[in-house]
């Protein structure tokens, strides 16, 4: 199922606000300024790759985003609104992790926690309702056939599958991904940001997709947000991903190439080496 | 051989036994600890705090023996032991490693101390010996109270706060991220494990608590992964065990926790037995 790109944002989100916008974003702790000045607006069904090495917040930005974080100045808001803890106007992918297989939790409930799992009570009005969420968002995922069957016995790519359904399943405007593609092979990355992609253009549903590896996302990506030590670029992937930009965030000397049309990008590591070298010394 | 198993499994005058009032005491305890215990187990299979149990229960033991020394309620030092011990483990080691060693410290810490209160008790021996292994002698009408206070405490707890820790158990990453305040959870839950770990440790005894409190849920979970109906087998194994161990014990005058450990333990057997079998058709289907 897939729907021209151009007709779908207008049909089903009729917002004129951006769905994340940031004005003169800082994040401090303590005496370290993670970043500062970011400006960001993310409009509904476009996809925005965050890359930067580690520690150069990129999960802070999406803690900010999900309510966990506040700001140290400037503002930010999701659809209009300051974000706050359990909106349900936020879907979160995490990482894929390995689950006990032990776990007395299926599929379906794993993608039902995604919708009303931070209410208080059992559960036990209007399950109708939310069965049929649950089974909507389960075969949009491709999951029915395994959403009766212990998370914890799931395979990787099947988990993140459910992943994807857990955060789809309230109907959010903006989708938050914290390096979902990590530890799956490659098939079942390609499934994963299928659906995402599908979701974005069918949904206009925003995307912030944190990753530490462009590749597998970059034909999806609109604009990337590059962080490293505080310093940033916004802009899409032709204008950021460019040894001239990359060698200026990185301050050493940064290479792009395009190798059969993936981006290899030589020098950062040696930057991630000396930023450990100093956290150990 | 045989005069042993006759004097193990003996049912003369089981019908007057079940008349005195102390039994039925002991039968209700029973039934509402199998309850409010059964309800927890999944939670407590989910979060992998075994051990976790283990200490609160050897804390509880401790309380109880300081209670029998000052001269207070056995049961009203139990509480206090175990919710001490469930905030301690809640607030120290949140995560998993650190916890395990976090409890191992203050298990073998709250054990000798309840022996070195034991050693200084010189009341009738027989109340020593029940904390640690449980005695349904103990339960008179005070206890009835307690318990009853007690559970309505955990399972209205539990009502309000089950989808949260639920999500929290299972789920904990996204939890956070979607705004569920794991962290205090986790001590509500501590809290709830304490009250009732607490409400066990006079019935079937501070070493044989894990037979109520891990065993139904972990029976259950290999048996579904439906977090509903796992809670409903749990209670159900959990009654089946202290109901019926406590029935079995009462002609032979046995102490009732062997009777409840064995009949928790063939439940988990059972539950193992029935998901192999089911995963064997699975595979040849």
């Amino acid at each position: 199922m897939t729907i021209p790109r151009t007709t779908a944002p207008a049909v089903s989100r009729p917002i004129a606000a951006p769905a994340v916008s940031m004005r003169s974003a800082r994040v401090t702790f303590g005496r370290r300024t993670l970043w500062d000045g970011l400006d960001l607006d993310i409009e509904p069904g476009e996809f925005v790759a965050v890359l930067g090495p580690n520690g150069s917040g990129k999960t802070t930005l999406v803690r900010v985003l999900l309510g966990l974080l506040p700001l140290s100045a400037g503002e930010v808001r999701i659809g209009g609104k300051p974000p706050r803890r359990g909106s349900p106007s936020i879907g979160y992918v995490p990482q894929q992790k390995a689950l006990d297989p032990d776990l007395p939790l299926r599929g379906r409930d794993l993608v039902g926690l995604g919708l009303d799992g931070h209410r208080l009570g059992i559960g036990l009005r209007s399950r109708r309702a939310r069965r049929e969420r649950v089974d909507r968002a389960l075969e949009a995922v491709g999951g029915t056939a395994y959403s009766g069957a212990p998370v914890g016995r799931l395979s990787g790519g099947e988990q993140q599958r459910l992943r994807v359904a857990q955060a789809l399943v309230g109907d959010p405007h903006v989708l938050l991904c914290d390096e979902p593609l990590l530890s799956l092979d490659l098939s079942h990355q390609r499934t994963v940001t299928r659906l995402i992609d599908e979701r974005r253009r069918t949904a206009g549903t925003a995307v912030l997709f944190v990753t530490h590896e462009i590749n597998p996302v970059l034909p999806l990506v609109d604009r990337v947000l590059y962080l490293v030590d505080g310093r940033f670029r916004i802009g899409p992937p032709s204008e950021v991903m460019t040894s001239e930009v990359l060698s200026e965030l990185y301050r050493t000397r940064v290479d792009v190439v395009q190798v059969r049309g993936r981006l290899v990008v030589v020098g950062a590591e040696e930057h991630a080496e000396h930023c450990r070298e100093e956290e150990s010394a | 051989m045989s005069e042993v198993l006759g004097r193990l499994f003996t049912f003369s005058g089981i019908g007057e036994l079940l008349g005195l009032p102390f039994v039925q005491n002991a039968l209700i305890a029973c039934a509402v600890l199998g309850l409010v215990a059964g309800s927890l187990t999944p939670l407590i299979v989910s979060r992998g705090m075994a051990f976790a149990v283990h200490g609160t229960a050897e804390l509880a033991f401790t309380g109880g023996a300081a209670a029998l020394l000052i001269g207070v309620g056995v049961e009203i030092g139990a509480v206090v032991g175990a919710v001490v011990a469930g905030l301690v483990f809640g607030l120290l080691g949140l995560r998993q490693r650190e916890r395990d060693s976090v409890i191992g410290v203050v298990l073998a810490f709250g054990l000798g101390l309840g022996v070195l209160l034991l050693a200084l008790y010189s009341g009738r021996a027989s109340n020593k010996f029940g904390l640690l292994t449980g005695s349904i002698v103990s339960v008179d009408s005070t206890n009835l109270t307690v318990l009853a206070i007690v559970a309505v405490l955990v399972m209205g707890t539990l009502a309000v706060l089950y989808r949260p820790l639920l999500f929290a158990s299972a789920d904990p990453d996204v939890a956070l991220a979607r705004g569920v305040p794991v962290r205090f959870l986790s001590l509500v839950f501590a809290v709830l494990i304490g009250l009732t770990t607490a409400l066990a440790v006079p019935i079937v005894g501070a070493v044989l608590v894990l037979s109520v409190m891990i065993a139904p849920g972990a029976a259950a979970a290999r048996v579904t992964a439906n977090p509903l109906l796992a809670t409903v087998l749990a209670v159900l194994f959990a009654e089946l065990a202290l109901v019926g161990g406590t029935v079995m014990s009462l002609a032979p005058g046995l102490p009732v926790s062997g009777y409840v450990a064995t009949i928790a333990f063939l439940c988990y057997v059972g539950c193992r037995v029935v998901a192999r079998l089911r995963g064997r058709r699975v595979a040849a289907a």
